[in-house]
């Protein structure tokens, strides 16, 4: 592959399978907490957190790129006190991941929560009444039998990081080999003469790696389907 | 063990007002639907939290709304039997039966899941996944599982409810197994006349939200005032011991001294069996009937002549075999002069007990 490609070319398609991979591994257990407190807890504030949840999803990237600027920026009192950390995300790859975790976010969340919806309560309480506690509910009932909804979320997730664009060139900008994903290399392909050629191989392996992850997800979630179902 | 209940809890219009207790054995929970039967079970199973009062198993006190105590369910030690089973989808018939023991086994002796396999029967399941089992083995397999928790204290509410006829005859044996092998009080919910006089150690008869009676099935069954699903429902328990089988398919039993035909039953002789007379299979005669085919014929003495709303009236009545309900018309009493005290002979048809009135 990396003679087919060019190293540019190549260089972005890995930055984006690792970013991706990050992003996606960072939101999920983030992604099945927040559905699982909004589909199954009461709490002030709830309404709120599920607007917050959705805002990528509604907004326009760029501005949700601007905000990730401002809040993670290493100006900003935020970025400024994870840089003293030693955690910068402006114009690194890691700021690229936090980009396509947060704009794949709401739709993790939204396939999780409709599959929490859809367990049976009372099996949760029968588990309570044999002696386990919430914690042990959840690991041993809920999330055994959400699981499908839990690999369709990180792969849409998956991909919606692979495919990011707005928010991540407007917070991490397009720099080669650092910030540089496959979009953004399409992109700075296109603006180049002569860069046709290049660009159209990027979209090949991005209908590649798409392709891909839809037909590994729909295997996965047909097992895992017939594992939990039992039929 | 011993069960003790104390609690108010009031849900819309709804007022729960329920004081009772429930020793070793199988105390049955009896009303018509929404007397509080369910809200009661909930309550006692920390589902739901009522207003006041206390519940405790022994020393072991799982609510008390004066100290502000009030154990989630995962503390309360129970084995909860569902109407529909609940059984794990994703898990096999074993893991299924072992999921209370995982968090059973902090708290007491392991129950032993050879011998609760063998007394359900589920041998063969094991290895099954809940989506492959009838309604029937889903019930055992859930009344197994309960007990693999090592509960001290059983609850069921209307476990019999979802399945047909045939599968309640497979289930109700188990109950009456597991009431005569273990010493935790279990709490039975139901609706069915036949489940209580088959069942019940003791009954507690809710209606309305407050418990109306309690005492031993044979007494509370036989006591014409206690009708919660209406005098169609009405029938009294006896006590009969099965004394030989003859060759023309009849048991012959001895309830007091009397004898009692029935179709043939399956127990050897010498057990004793709860047998309910429905009040509607009873003829009542002044004079001994001759010519009669009902095999059955108890002098009796009427204790007590209550009308019903209709033109029926129930007539309770000792005889040597013990307290019967008679369902007649009141023109009939009035017509034979049935009073407190008159002697008269009871008529119950062979044929009229069927097996789901029988227990042991």
């Amino acid at each position: 592959m990396t003679s087919w490609l060019g190293p540019d070319e190549w260089r972005a398609v890995a930055l984006s399978l690792k970013v991706s991979v990050w992003a996606t591994l960072i939101a999920l257990p983030l992604g099945i907490l927040c559905a699982h407190a909004l589909a199954r807890w009461t709490f002030p504030g709830k309404a709120l957190l599920n607007g917050l949840v959705h805002l990528p999803l509604i907004l326009p990237p760029v501005v949700t790129g601007y905000l990730l600027l401002l809040t993670f920026g290493t100006r900003a009192p935020l970025g400024g006190l994870l840089q003293d950390l030693g955690v910068v995300f402006a114009f690194r790859w890691t700021g690229a991941a936090l980009a396509a975790g947060v704009m794949g976010f709401p739709l993790m969340v939204r396939a999780i929560r409709l599959s929490i919806d859809a367990v049976d309560p009372r099996l949760e309480q029968a588990a309570a009444t044999l002696g386990a506690s919430r914690p042990w509910v959840f690991v041993t009932v809920t999330l055994p039998l959400i699981l499908p909804g839990v690999l369709a979320g990180a792969v849409l997730a998956f991909a919606k990081a692979m495919g990011e664009f707005g928010a991540t060139i407007t917070f991490v900008s397009n720099i080669p080999g650092q910030t540089q994903t496959l979009p953004s290399a399409i992109y700075a392909f296109l603006q180049v003469p002569g860069g046709e050629a290049s660009a159209l191989r990027l979209v090949v392996v991005s209908i590649g790696i798409a392709m891909g992850a839809l037909v590994l997800s729909e295997w996965l979630a047909r097992r895992v389907a017939k594992r939990v179902g039992g039929a | 063990m011993t069960l003790s209940v104390r609690l108010q809890h009031r849900q819309g219009d709804f007022t729960l007002d329920a004081r009772f207790e429930a020793p070793p054995g199988i105390t049955v929970l009896f009303g018509r639907s929404g007397s509080g039967k369910t809200t009661l079970v909930n309550a006692l199973a920390g589902l739901i939290r009522p207003d006041a009062g206390r519940i405790a198993v022994d020393d072991r006190v799982l609510f008390d709304s004066d100290r502000g105590l009030c154990l989630p369910p995962h503390r309360r030690r129970l084995g909860y039997v569902f109407q529909e089973g609940r059984l794990f989808p994703h898990l096999s018939v074993r893991q299924n039966l072992l999921y209370g023991r995982w968090f059973a086994a902090r708290v007491g002796p392991r129950a032993d899941l050879a011998q609760v396999v063998e007394m359900l029967g589920i041998g063969a399941l094991l290895d099954r996944r809940p989506a492959a089992l009838s309604g029937g083995e889903k019930q055992r397999v859930a009344i197994g599982r309960a007990l693999l928790a090592a509960p001290g204290l059983i609850l069921a509410d209307e476990p019999l409810a979802a399945l047909d006829e045939a599968r309640k005859a497979e289930i109700l044996p188990y109950f009456e197994r597991l009431r005569d092998a273990t010493r935790v009080p279990i709490l039975y919910v139901s609706h069915s006349a036949a489940e209580v006089a088959r069942l019940a150690t003791t009954v507690v008869v809710l209606d309305g939200g407050r418990v109306i009676r309690q005492g031993p099935a044979t007494e509370v069954l036989g006591d014409p005032g206690v009708t919660p699903l209406g005098a169609r429902a009405a029938g009294a328990v006896l006590e009969a011991r099965v004394v030989r089988h003859h060759d023309d398919g009849l048991s012959e039993l001895s309830a007091g001294g009397l004898p009692l035909f029935l179709p043939r039953v399956p127990q050897t002789p010498g057990t004793v069996l709860r047998l309910r007379i429905a009040a509607h299979d009873v003829i009542l005669s002044r004079e001994r009937p001759v010519g009669l085919s009902a095999l059955n014929i108890l002098p009796a003495m009427v204790h007590e002549v209550r009308p019903g709303g209709g033109p029926g009236a129930i007539v309770s009545l000792d005889s040597a075999a013990g307290r019967l309900l008679a369902r007649v018309t009141q023109r009939s009493a009035q017509a034979l002069g049935l009073a407190p005290g008159v002697a008269c002979h009871a008529v119950i048809k062979t044929v009229a007990v069927a097996p789901e009135d029988i227990g042991h």
